[in-house]
């Protein structure tokens, strides 16, 4: 896995641009589409998908109905109040309606973004995998699978498919937003390219992989619109739960009016509650709020995760993410920065730091790896050494090599080596014709085991002059551990998450940097297989395991495991196996696609306790105003003082309706996550949205009471 | 101190001491482990095997063991219906009672196999001592053994990993009977002799009534008519019923008086003793619970949850009955009587117990589905009464009766556990189980039968004028009536408000349909879940994992109880209970 080249902040212009407007979301435009698709929802074949509202809006039609009849002079109650009744009752079905449609909105409005990208273009399609061979034009959308192409500098590549030629500089902006050019070659971890993306230098061949319509950007474009949503299981089973309120709460209004036929038998005075009423009550009790933004919160969540660049193959992923309790993070690029660096030169004794520095300095100049730089970099800021200007014919650069493994430079007068501590004991010993080593003080021994066992890697610098040759010290190169990831692993564990972080190092190494960067496990000498047996052992103990991979030999351990992000940057297998594609190809974006997950479910949650929380004071509200005529006894049951029986009502049904609105901004953003054990979070949600889903109603219904008598509209 | 306030806190202290040894007890006879008693009942629970051709180590299936319960339930109501309309032709019956009428005789079979002992008839002047004892008798064991059977199988299913088993049927009914039941009931039985309880094959004795006035209404009967100079007193193996009616949670009562007659419950200590044993099974199977899930945590919050309700509930209809009806004190003040301030509610009430206690035991059959009744719950006062009608419509689930109570509050824990696992932003889980689709079809399924069964019904009683004939109060006591009797029938309580005529042919028929929708409807989606859980995977529980005790969760699961039923009753009750007493307060009547 390689470090990414982009780890800026999602949320920033540059990954905004291309496929999360988030600016434009919600533009007037967006809004007014949203409008007519609230409308165009109310088609009752797509509504019955939405039991909840669909129940509403048979009570709508019910109540206009009455309404018509009343105007007729043969009403049941009066006109205004049936009318009232009706017209709110048809709010509430299109304010849940214009919720979903705002969160298919913001994602069709990246969905049109990214067709942009998809312009229909020719392909230059070959008879045989051969540069050379003759080409027939054909549009890309005639593409199939198994096709070869050719893909020539300033062309777009016509779909999704594998490099088995050459290699070229892409522009993937279309897709990831990010506008550095990337490399694409034939074999190796870098052979996938993206349909939509542009060559703009070199040459490819490629052989198609995607059928049309099942390009990359097309399932993006899908899921992003949320035509393709399938409900989710966990959605599914709280749709349940909501339908099992709806049927109860519809039992109870319908024998309200036997039993209030009893009641006005036995009182002898008063009329059986109206059916205007009934239904009042009925819309008021099901669970209204929840159900009408359910799949609002749904479609927003899979926005979120393509605010953050990250495409899930399904709604089904985003959950998984929140229930995950392990997750495997590669240690390089995700726990420490991509690279070794120089940190410290301990000279051997008798020599002072400057000289090792300087001898360190000069044996790096035309070292060009991170860790060669990182040594004239800490000289340079240590000590203030410039790098000499040292050029001609009498200086040699002696590169590294994996036979001597050492590098270094021979100038006029001296020879410096740098390098593994044993090979530099050896050309010691070579050039001083003994082999004991004995020019290798104890002292710099000492210190190389002492780096080696912190996790470091020791590098011994030597020189050979006129007194001959000596060890002068030794580089400390060590895994820089990330800014922040060690409070970040610290939250996770407090959310119940194990970080487990996997390397090639060895074992004391690997638990140096553990320690370090405090994860709670690693595994050392890594292989991929391993990675895959790792994830086994842990889903036999019930665990749920996230990781990140790119290469084609992470491809079984991507299936394998619970969520599976790809690199966008990786093979095609590897993206094939992950259930989430990471279009920045950022390692740490595990982290926050968890934390997406958890919101998802907590918003789902928490709006559900709020929404049959609310039921207890609109009870308060509509029974003794139902009741009214039979038992004005029940009147004491009238906490909120409502103006009138009529006005209670109303009020009751305003609020039912109005809440949907209220809650779309919360439904679209997430209810707030921290990441903090489940019982803290328990007890915050359950104070906010339960204690306040029981009391907010009582004061927003006082409220429109006394705005509806004002008005006078009761 | 009110009274029944010190009986009532000495009961809660000796249940919650006695239900733990019980409980972890319990929890080594459910898993098959030695006891003390295994010594002596080892053998007798072997040759139950043998004789049945039972193969205790066979596994069954949910659907299995559904069939077996479900199955063995039918046959027993076929066969004490049989037994019933054939007594006359049977052994035991010395006092040569006819066959019993097709109707009463259907509504108690289904009502005795189901743990529900909804009494139409009047046992002493009904029933051969054959039918009590090997008729209804057998089926209070058998239908209280098969109830908590159905729970020991749901958690069975709780610990188990990738299981497609639950367990035995006929093993665990066949150890609850031999290594609970029969050990305590016999216990009980002895105390109760020695309070004055007869236990005897003797059909009668004859007295000789010195003010045949005051001859006591119920259990007794005048002989021969005119001025009854001689009172037939009915006996009869009561004390053998008497202790399987509170331990079983069944409440049918050997008199149709129950425990108000002084031969079912003499003393003071017996009515305290009756209390204490109906309660204490469904007290200590959250002990069993939590032993067998390996975790007491899980247990105690259930156990606290159930307590947070029945304190709050009992200390409510204690309260109301140690408060004299207005009405009552203003009209016996209209007449010049003594104020009756002092006293309480003590209409319905027996003498020997006072209203405290009274309200204490409507508390506990009704919080426990037994159903036994010391006094009369029609009499309450409306909100005193309103406690024992709403116990039993939160679904019987605080503690509820054996086994129905504990299963029944896990289903709410499987809701709690839903929407607060979501909110904590996990697929929600319990005990490492995941809970979805399935199990929340299951779980809904069965929070939706009982409140449409008794709101359909109910409503359909106030609408057939046949069915309004059967209550004796007009105005919202009547319908108060309706909905009890359909709350208990559906809850599987049993007991009756009174007042209504229960033996008329449609409730004798719609009460015995709501019990048997209400015992074997609601049984079948427990056992569904518990054999989808015990094929799932155990999900090792973190500091990110919803915990499932502690007051946070005990309160949030004594909320979803109580929201679950409030709000489906709470417009029947303000129509009935709560207009009742509002009306009472200014000084309405009807």
């Amino acid at each position: 896995m390689r470090p990414s080249s982009n780890n800026a902040d999602p949320t920033s212009a540059q990954s905004a641009k291309s496929v999360a407007p988030a600016k434009s979301a919600m533009s007037n435009t967006v809004l007014r589409q949203a409008f007519i698709g609230a409308f165009r929802k109310l088609d009752p074949r797509r509504e019955v998908r939405n039991p909840v509202m669909f129940l509403v809006e048979v009570g709508s039609v019910l109540t206009t109905v009455l309404f018509v009849q009343a105007l007729l002079g043969r009403g049941e109650a009066p006109a205004k109040f049936i009318g009232q009744v009706s017209a709110w009752l048809w709010g509430t079905v299109i304010f849940a309606n214009l919720a979903e449609a705002i969160a298919e909105g913001r994602g069709k409005a990246q969905a049109d973004s990214l067709r942009r990208g998809r312009l229909d273009t020719m392909a230059k399609r070959l008879h045989r995998p051969d540069r050379r061979d003759d080409y027939e034009t054909v549009p890309s959308q005639k593409l199939i699978k198994g096709d070869i192409v050719l893909i020539e500098a300033g062309d777009i590549i016509p779909g999704d498919g594998e490099a088995i030629e050459g290699v070229a500089s892409v522009d993937e902006s279309a897709v990831t937003g990010e506008s550095a050019p990337v490399i694409r070659e034939s074999g190796g971890d870098r052979s996938a390219v993206t349909g939509g993306t542009r060559v703009l230098s070199d040459w490819l061949v490629v052989e198609i992989t995607a059928n049309p319509g099942e390009t990359f950007l097309d399932r993006m474009i899908a899921l992003v619109e949320g035509a393709k949503r399938k409900k989710t299981p966990n959605e599914i089973a709280l749709d349940i739960l909501l339908a099992g309120f709806s049927i109860v709460f519809l039992v109870v209004c319908a024998t309200l009016l036997p039993f209030s036929v009893y009641s006005v038998a036995a009182t002898g005075h008063g009329a059986p509650v109206s059916v205007t009423v009934l239904v009042a009550l009925l819309v008021c009790l099901i669970p209204t709020t929840i159900g009408g933004l359910l799949s609002a919160i749904g479609i927003a969540g899979m926005d979120r995760l393509v605010r953050h660049n990250v495409l899930a193959m399904s709604g089904r992923a985003v959950e998984a993410a929140g229930d995950v309790d392990v997750l495997l993070l590669d240690k390089t690029g995700t726990i420490t920065l991509g690279n070794r660096q120089a940190v410290a030169f301990l000279p051997a004794p008798g020599v002072t730091e400057k000289e090792l520095a300087e001898a360190a300095q000069l044996s790096s100049i035309a070292d060009e790896t991170p860790e060669g730089r990182s040594v004239t970099v800490l000289a340079k800021e240590k000590y203030g050494l410039r790098a000499p200007n040292i050029q001609g014919t009498n200086v040699t650069f002696v590169p590294f090599s994996a036979q001597t493994r050492m590098s270094g430079v021979d100038l006029p007068n001296r020879e410096i080596r740098k390098g593994a501590v044993d090979a530099v004991k050896a050309w010691i010993g070579g050039a001083t014709g003994g082999t004991d080593g004995g020019a290798v003080p104890g002292a710099v021994e000492a210190t190389v085991v002492q780096i080696a066992k912190d996790g470091g890697t020791p590098l011994t610098v030597a020189v050979r002059d006129a007194h001959g040759a000596r060890a002068l010290g030794v580089i400390h190169l060590k895994d820089v551990v990330k800014g922040g990831i060690r409070e970040r692993f610290a939250q996770l564990r407090r959310a119940g998450i194990r970080t487990m972080m996997i390397t090639g190092d060895n074992p004391m190494t690997a638990a140096a940097i553990a320690a370090e960067a405090g994860v709670d496990d690693f595994l050392a000498e890594a292989k991929p297989e391993n990675k895959l047996e790792l994830i086994r052992e842990h889903q036999q103990k019930g665990h749920l395991v996230a990781m990140t991979g790119d290469g084609t030999n992470d491809a079984p351990a991507l299936a394998q495991a619970d969520v599976a992000v790809a690199m966008n940057s990786g093979t095609q297998a590897a993206k094939e196996a992950a259930n989430m594609i990471d279009l920045d190809s950022s390692p740490t974006k595990l982290i926050d696609i968890v934390e997406i997950g958890k919101q998802l479910l907590m918003t789902r949650g928490t709006l559900t306790t709020f929404s049959i929380a609310n039921d207890v004071s609109k009870y308060f509200a509509i029974i003794p105003a139902a009741f009214a005529g039979i038992y004005p006894e029940l009147g004491v049951l009238n906490v909120m003082h409502l103006a009138t029986p009529n006005s209670a009502i109303l009020s009751a049904v305003i609020f039912n309706a109005l809440i949907i609105p209220a809650l779309i901004p919360l439904a679209l953003r997430g209810v707030k996550y921290r990441a903090a054990s489940a019982s803290s979070l328990l007890s915050r949600n359950l104070f906010i949205y339960g204690l306040g889903g029981v009391i907010a109603p009582f004061i927003g219904i006082k409220l429109i009471d006394l705005v509806l008598v004002a008005l006078g509209l009761s | 101190m009110p009274s029944g306030v010190l009986e009532s806190i000495l009961l809660l202290m000796a249940v919650v001491a006695l239900a733990r040894p019980l409980g972890l007890y319990m929890a080594r006879v459910f898993q098959g482990q030695r006891t003390f008693l295994s010594g002596l009942l080892g053998p007798v629970e072997r040759l139950v095997y043998r004789l049945s051709g039972i193969d205790p180590t066979e596994e069954m299936t949910w659907q299995t063991y559904a069939k077996a319960l479900i199955g063995f339930s039918l046959v027993g109501v076929a066969a004490l219906y049989a037994l019933l309309r054939l007594q006359h032709l049977l052994p035991l019956n010395p006092q040569r009672f006819p066959s019993v009428g097709p109707y009463v005789a259907f509504n108690t079979a289904v009502s005795f196999v189901a743990n529900t002992n909804w009494q139409v008839y009047g046992g002493e002047t009904t029933m051969s001592f054959f039918s009590q004892m090997i008729g209804l008798a057998t089926q209070n064991y058998l239908s209280a053994a098969s109830g908590i059977a159905v729970v020991v199988a749901f958690i069975r299913a709780l610990t188990r990993r990738e299981s497609k088993t639950i367990g035995n049927f006929w093993v665990d009914l066949t150890r609850t009977t031999t290594y609970v039941l029969l050990p305590a009931c016999l216990v009980l039985a002895l105390v109760l002799v020695s309070q004055g309880v007869p236990q005897t094959f003797r059909a009668s004795v004859q007295a000789h009534v010195l003010d045949p006035a005051a001859a006591p209404a119920g259990g007794s009967k005048a002989a021969g008519g005119g001025a009854g100079a001689e009172q037939v007193i009915a006996l009869g193996p009561v004390a053998s019923q008497e202790a399987i009616k509170e331990f079983g949670t069944n409440g049918g009562g050997f008199y149709n008086a129950n425990s108000a007659h002084p031969f079912e419950n003499p003393t003071p200590f017996s009515n305290w003793l009756e209390i204490l044993t109906l309660l204490l099974i469904p007290f200590a199977l959250p002990f069993t619970f939590g032993a067998m899930v390996g975790d007491r945590r899980q247990g105690n919050a259930i156990l606290a949850a159930m307590l947070i309700i029945f304190v709050a509930s009992a200390g409510f209809a204690i309260y109301f009955e140690n408060r004299p009806n207005p009405l009552v004190a203003a009209a016996t003040a209209d007449a010049g009587g003594q104020p009756m301030s002092n006293q309480g509610n003590m209409e319905g009430k027996e003498v020997r117990f006072g209203p405290g206690i009274s309200a204490m035991y409507a508390t506990a059959t009704t919080a426990t589905s037994t159903g036994a009744v010391d006094s009369s719950h029609d009499s309450f006062t409306p909100l005193g009464g309103l406690i024992p009608m709403w116990l039993m419509q939160i679904g019987e689930t605080s503690p509820g009766g054996v086994g129905s109570g504990l299963y029944a509050k896990l289903i709410l824990v499987v809701i709690a556990v839903f929407v607060a696992g979501l909110m904590v932003g996990r697929t929600p889980e319990y005990l490492g189980k995941k809970i979805e689709p399935y199990e929340m079809k299951m779980a809904v399924l069965y929070l939706l039968i009982m409140p449409l069964t008794v709101l359909i019904l109910s409503s359909s009683a106030v609408l057939i004028p046949a069915a309004l004939a059967g209550i004796s109060n007009p105005g919202p006591h009547g319908l108060s009536q309706i909905l009890y009797a359909f709350s208990s029938g559906t809850n599987n309580n049993g007991s009756a408000f009174g007042g209504l005529g229960a033996g008329l042919p449609f409730y004798a028929v719609a009460v015995g349909v709501a019990i048997l929708i209400g015992r074997f409807w609601m049984m079948i989606p427990v056992l569904a879940i518990a054999g989808s859980l015990a094929k799932k995977k155990i999900v090792p529980a973190s500091s990110g994992t919803l915990p499932t005790y502690g007051p946070l969760f005990v309160g949030w699961l004594v909320a979803v109880t109580i929201i679950v039923a409030a709000l489906a009753f709470f417009p029947a009750l303000a129509l009935g209970p709560i207009a009742e007493h509002l009306i009472m307060l200014a000084g309405g009547k009807f």
